[in-house]
């Protein structure tokens, strides 16, 4: 059986190991990946490690530690990795819903603003990876029914605190910047604050669920 | 004090920038020319971390409200303190009311000013470095201003000689030709034979749209013949990604912590410097080494480093 995982070097000090089964996210190869990242933390001359969307990316010193040592470890991590059980922490998301792109996407979804409001707010999302911009998690649970092609031309300044929908993932703005994703609403949930020593609100692995702080025309 | 007389608003405060933050979306930042800062401190007996001031918009002056050391590296710039001209990649005493001026460069795009003991803003998130793009870090989490005044830390160091000293620039730095050493990425393999050639035998215009966050490159299209959706994924600086219309972007000091696009190669980290000092309208190549080259290649640098620190403190009196 072919190896059912890549491995690549990104630079002298970075690998990638990307366990995509095309280009469909998978969350249960997600938490195994997880479970490979949390094993790894603590190994002598690793700085970093960046879970992705089915990939994660070792930063180390390649002047203290051998990259072939990183690859045995990432490899054999792989093969062996077991999910742990709902290890993250659940956060509770009050979401004012509203603006022009929530009326656009029920009327190109067929569905009453109520209908998107009910069914973004019924499901519980986990936090798939944090990344992009700082604090941004990326969201997978999304009802498909959702799902949102991304806007031909990103907009300049998408808000902070904007509740967001891009193809069959969801997000919260963690700053205002350019983003393709649809508006459904705000919260004033903060996600990133750099004055602490863990800046990022969410973990790979947490739970989220938005509730309706009220529903605006 | 340091007081910033004429500035523009790339011109920000620096250092090696934050490690290990990629996985909470907090990009490296710090200087674009890595060596060109290690070498400032090292000249002046600083701490490696030290911050120092990255100037990309020129002319530039600034007053020493307190006297103190100063050294100016990277780009090859008239650089004077007071009138008088200083080398390039020089170190001097500065008496209180100095004014320092550097004017454009004529070799390269961005000068270090390194003060003794360095320039003292907070540390936010284990470091000096400003980002620009998400605005905080530095002085201010922006750019600096006329009339901004930054302190400076405590000199860890004795007194320069008169006049000053010089340092030796990295190996490579006097061949300003030579190739970008990469090593191949992920999606290596998904280009065409012919486009990995074009890779590495073209020589790539440097686009206007070239900042901290990245350079994109003019050239040949690269075809990718396998082509397949990527997820998104941690990327380092240094990443040269090829988006749809096929010509590559090197990701730079504030790129964003994940990507999508399919990545063909890394510059190594020795050499993110020539990016740094890139105009547009540059160009430069790319040439594929591997692991064991780019590791040299590092061992190389930090030798050097060694060998600035140590003749460097042989002069200064303590």
């Amino acid at each position: 059986m072919a190896d059912d995982f890549t491995l690549s070097q990104a630079g002298t000090g970075a690998l990638l190991l990307d366990v995509a089964m095309g280009d469909a996210f998978d969350d249960g190869r997600q938490a195994r990946l997880l479970a490979l990242a949390a094993n790894l933390d603590g190994v002598e001359g690793v700085e970093d490690i960046v879970p992705g969307m089915n990939n994660l990316m070792v930063v180390f010193d390649p002047l203290l530690v051998d990259a072939g040592e990183i690859e045995r470890r990432l490899a054999q991590g792989w093969a062996g990795a077991v999910a742990a059980d709902e290890a993250g922490r659940e956060h509770e998301i009050a979401v004012v819903y509203g603006g022009a792109d929530l009326q656009e996407m029920a009327a190109h979804l067929g569905l009453a603003v109520a209908d998107v409001v009910e069914r973004h707010s019924a499901a519980v999302y986990k936090v798939a990876a944090v990344g992009a911009m700082p604090g941004f998690p990326y969201l997978s649970g999304l009802d498909p029914t959702l799902a949102m092609p991304r806007r031909a031309v990103p907009r300049q300044g998408v808000p902070k605190g904007a509740v967001i929908i891009g193809g069959g993932q969801a997000g919260i703005m963690p700053i205002t910047a350019p983003s393709g994703w649809h508006i459904l609403g705000h919260t004033g949930f903060v996600l990133f604050d750099p004055h602490r020593a863990t800046p990022a609100t969410l973990k790979p692995g947490d739970r989220v669920r938005f509730t309706v702080a009220g529903v605006e025309p | 004090m340091i007081e910033i007389l004429s500035s523009g608003a790339l011109n920000t405060v620096q250092d090696r920038g934050r490690r290990g933050l990629l996985s909470s979306g907090v990009s490296r930042s710090g200087a674009m020319d890595i060596q060109a800062l290690d070498a400032a401190n090292a000249l002046l007996g600083n701490a490696a971390d030290a911050a120092a001031i990255e100037v990309a918009a020129f002319p530039f002056r600034l007053r020493f409200a307190s006297a103190t050391m100063v050294a100016v590296t990277g780009a090859l710039a008239e650089v004077r303190l007071s009138g008088r001209r200083l080398p390039p990649w020089w170190a001097t005493e500065a008496e209180v009311g100095d004014e320092l001026t550097i004017a454009p460069p004529t070799v390269g795009a961005r000068v270090y000013v390194a003060v003794g003991g360095g320039v003292d803003v907070p540390e936010l998130l284990g470091a000096r470095a400003t980002e620009l793009k998400s605005g905080y870090g530095g002085h201010e989490g922006r750019g600096l201003r006329r009339g901004d005044r930054l302190p400076v830390g405590e000199r860890l160091s004795g007194a320069l000689p008169e006049g000053g000293i010089g340092g030796l620039p990295p190996p490579g730095r006097d061949r300003s030709d030579e190739p970008l050493r990469v090593l191949p990425a992920a999606e290596w393999p998904d280009f065409s034979e012919e486009a990995r050639r074009l890779f590495a035998t073209t020589n790539w215009r440097v686009t206007a749209e070239a900042d901290r966050q990245g350079c994109r490159l003019d050239g040949p299209e690269l075809v990718r013949e396998r082509r397949r959706e990527l997820l998104s994924h941690g990327i380092v600086p240094g990443t040269v990604q090829v988006p749809p219309a096929g010509r590559p972007i090197v990701q730079l000091a504030e790129a964003n912590t994940c990507g999508g696009y399919p990545k063909i190669a890394t510059v190594i980290e020795t050499d993110l410097w020539r990016l740094g000092q890139a105009m547009p309208g540059d160009d430069l190549r790319f040439v594929v080494v591997g692991r064991s080259e780019a590791l040299e290649a590092l061992r190389e640098v930090a030798e050097w480093l060694d060998r600035l620190r140590g003749a460097a403190a042989l002069y200064r009196v303590s």
